[in-house]
């Protein structure tokens, strides 16, 4: 079974790699019972968002 | 040859890309965004990002399409950016930057001993993101959070997230592995979702 910090190292690496079967299995097990991690992973996808909104923002 | 601005509907080798007012717009206001950050000098980054795309006009009809010609562009930015900031001594060699970064303490204050979030620092849900984006003070904790990581977690996250950087052109470009690389992004989002759930979404913000 994932910790949350193995959790979350597994959310972060999936935005710069496909995940192995295993590792999305285990990732989804550990989410499922974990609300923690899944705030971590929306708000992962929310800071890649705005990283591009800012980038682009004209000022 | 067309003036920039002139139609370019065919555009599909870099000149005409780099004559493409909105490509070029979106272009120079990223670097400029990249450059300021890390080197903390509005007017030193102004003068890189100058340099790194009169480069690139030098050389625009060697490179076949956008990504190509942004990889290429960031790539001799970063570089005028070393240069700049060796100068200053503020960088004395971009190897020794993975040093003091790989003692990093942001691991054992978010995580217990057996790798569980402590209690005071779980992430919380922070509802819809539009509404942050809607508000200009969002984006001035935003560019505090990002200016906060430390350089070396800043310099790929940047590259990563918003030039758009794959990872082997990261790793390539800042010669460091890929462990290494998917080690200092986990950190750096690590921190800056900490950063902005402390300023921004949680107790302590406004």
């Amino acid at each position: 079974m994932l910790n949350c910090q193995a959790a979350t190292r597994l959310v972060s690496e999936g935005r710069e790699r496909p995940l192995t079967l295993k590792e999305r299995g285990l990732l989804r097990m550990h989410l499922l019972i974990c609300k923690a991690c899944g705030n971590f992973e929306k708000q992962v996808d929310v800071i890649g968002l705005a990283a591009k909104r800012y980038a682009k923002r004209k000022d | 040859m067309r003036l920039p601005g002139t139609d370019n509907s065919e555009a599909v080798n870099s000149e005409a890309t780099l004559a493409d007012p909105v490509f070029l717009g979106e272009l120079r206001s990223q670097m400029l965004k990249f450059a300021t950050l890390q080197m903390g000098d509005a007017h030193a980054a102004e003068d890189a990002v100058q340099e790194a795309l009169i480069g690139a006009l030098k050389n625009a009809n060697s490179f076949g399409g956008r990504a190509a010609l942004k990889t290429w562009v960031f790539a001799i930015l970063k570089n005028k950016i070393a240069d700049a900031l060796r100068q200053k001594q503020r960088l004395v060699n971009a190897s020794t930057l993975l040093g003091p970064e790989d003692e990093d303490e942001i691991l054992p204050t978010l995580f217990d001993r057996v790798g569980h979030w402590n209690p005071e620092e779980a992430p919380t849900g922070w509802g819809n993101p539009e509404a942050a984006f809607r508000e200009g003070q969002f984006w001035v904790v935003f560019e505090a959070c990002l200016s906060g990581l430390p350089a070396q977690q800043g310099r790929v996250f940047m590259m990563r997230e918003f030039v758009e950087l794959d990872t082997g052109e990261i790793c390539a470009t800042v010669g460091i592995s890929v462990s290494n690389l998917h080690v200092l992004l986990h950190r750096a989002r690590l921190r800056l979702r900490d950063c902005l759930e402390t300023n921004w979404y949680g107790k302590g913000a406004r």
